[in-house]
């Protein structure tokens, strides 16, 4: 495998700052959900960067599609949230990753908990569920400060009608209006409630470290077993 | 060098040579595993290893902390791209460890409370290469970060230095642990930028 330039055929706004980037990468054969990638930008002295982003895209989509949320002081997000355009073009290498994944074989329940863009791998397991036509249950737990903040938004409702899925957000600061769950953020509590009755389920956490930590935590304090929890961490607190 | 990227310039970009290719310095300690957190109580540690032909030795806790230790002062390099200078450790020299070992072994796999597995060649672990390191910058080590013990090998790949780890064991051929079935490489030179199992 090679580093690879992809050219950047679509962007979708997502929230206020965050957005998918819909990449054409030659030789692409598709991933297995929860995979990502690595994108390298190069200044033109020479000087390279390089971050990993997870695949939101469906395992056998022809398109790869990478969801970044923009970190204010950072190096490589606030380009590919603020810099690129359609038509540009990136360096990619991928799909990586053999431990953060869901195959559509596998028949246990899933438990899916994402903060802010940790939702990117979830929804890659979403399509990926309802393109298998897999039939074990699947639900998400997803974190987000207010409703515009929500990845997705439009499609989320589709997709988990779609999946058979139950959805459950957690919204931070503020909900829609009418809303009638709690507000704040999420606690272990909300968690081992959201995931008690599964039994057998596989658990994908992604999300900031410190939401991730949270997560498994309460999940094994309950007594899940630790082996049926899958963790991403994207990094930061 | 790759195809120039229209109006990325970069913000990481002193070319300190204690920095090996790709990667940039973070001052921060960023957490990565593969799953939970292991809580491990007092008591339960103990660490083994384990000949190629079946023979054990084993240090509990307080046996182990009765042992000579070493402070290491060490950069530390994340395949996820993030380096950190200047860390300080205290533990205890795989030296230290093997010194009555009788082995043949080539091949080491290191094993971990959760199950976490990685393997290193064993000369990659002695003479003064590596530690099993029981405290960082002075406390007792978090258990993000591998509490109460993780093996440190500062020149391989962060990966290489498996948090929580229980014991090792010896093997006359190599084997792949966790990450390296998983896609990543089978060494982890940093300098080599040996990442993914095609970098070889
Ligand atoms: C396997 C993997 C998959 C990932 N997938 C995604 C993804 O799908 N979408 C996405 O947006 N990001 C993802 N990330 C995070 C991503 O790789 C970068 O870390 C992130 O985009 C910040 O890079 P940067 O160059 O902008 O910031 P940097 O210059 O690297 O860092 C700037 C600051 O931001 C902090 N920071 C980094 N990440 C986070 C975070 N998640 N939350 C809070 N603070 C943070 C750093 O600690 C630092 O202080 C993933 C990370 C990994 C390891």
């Amino acid at each position: 495998m090679e580093w690879a330039v992809a050219d950047v055929v679509g962007i979708r706004e997502e929230t206020p700052t965050a957005r998918t980037l819909m990449l054409r990468i030659p030789g692409w054969k598709g991933a297995l959900a929860g995979q990502h990638i690595d994108i390298r930008l190069t200044a033109p002295d020479g000087y390279q960067a390089a971050r990993s982003y997870s695949l939101s895209s469906a395992a056998g989509d022809e398109l790869a599609a990478v969801s970044v949320e923009l970190m204010p002081d950072g190096e490589v997000s606030p380009y590919l949230v603020r810099g690129i355009s359609v038509g540009d073009q990136l360096e990619v290498i991928g799909p990586l990753g053999g431990w953060f994944v869901w195959r559509p074989e596998q028949t246990e329940p899933v438990r899916l908990i994402g903060g802010g863009s940790g939702i990117a791998p979830l929804v890659s397991i979403l399509r990926t569920h309802i393109r298998s036509g897999n039939t074990a249950p699947v639900k998400l737990l997803y974190s987000v400060r207010t409703p515009e903040y929500v990845y997705f938004s439009d499609e989320l409702d589709a997709l988990t009608a779609e999946a058979g899925a139950e959805v459950a957000i957690q919204y931070t600061r503020h909900a829609p209006p009418g809303w009638q769950g709690t507000i704040g953020r999420l606690d272990a509590r909300r968690v081992t409630d959201w995931a008690e009755g599964d039994q057998n389920a596989s658990t994908y956490i992604c999300g900031p470290t410190r939401f991730v930590e949270l997560a498994s935590d309460a999940l094994v304090a309950a007594g899940v077993d630790p082996a049926t929890i899958r963790t991403e961490r994207f990094g930061g607190a | 060098m790759g195809i120039v990227t229209p109006g990325f310039f970069g913000k990481h970009r002193e070319a300190d040579p204690k920095l090996p290719p790709g990667q940039y310095e973070t001052k921060d300690f960023p957490v990565l595993s593969a799953g939970p957190t292991p809580n491990i109580h007092d008591g339960e540690w103990a660490f083994s290893i384990t000949t190629e032909t079946g023979e054990v030795t084993r240090w509990s806790w307080d046996e182990f902390r009765a042992l000579p230790v070493e402070d290491v002062h060490t950069d530390i390099h994340c395949v996820t791209r993030w380096s950190k200078f200047d860390t300080d450790w205290r533990g205890v020299s795989l030296d230290t460890l093997f010194e009555g070992i009788e082995t043949s072994a080539g091949y080491t796999m290191a094993h971990s409370f959760g199950g976490y597995t990685t393997n290193v060649p064993l000369e990659d672990l002695l003479g003064g290469k590596a530690w099993v390191a029981f405290e960082y910058d002075g406390e007792p080590l978090d258990p993000e970060h591998g509490g109460p013990a993780r093996l440190l090998v500062p020149h391989l790949y962060f990966w290489k230095s498996a948090k929580w780890v229980k014991g090792l064991s010896l093997h006359d051929s190599e084997e792949l642990g966790f990450w390296e079935v998983n896609g990543y490489h089978a060494y982890g030179d940093p300098w080599k930028e040996e990442r993914y199992y095609y970098d070889s």
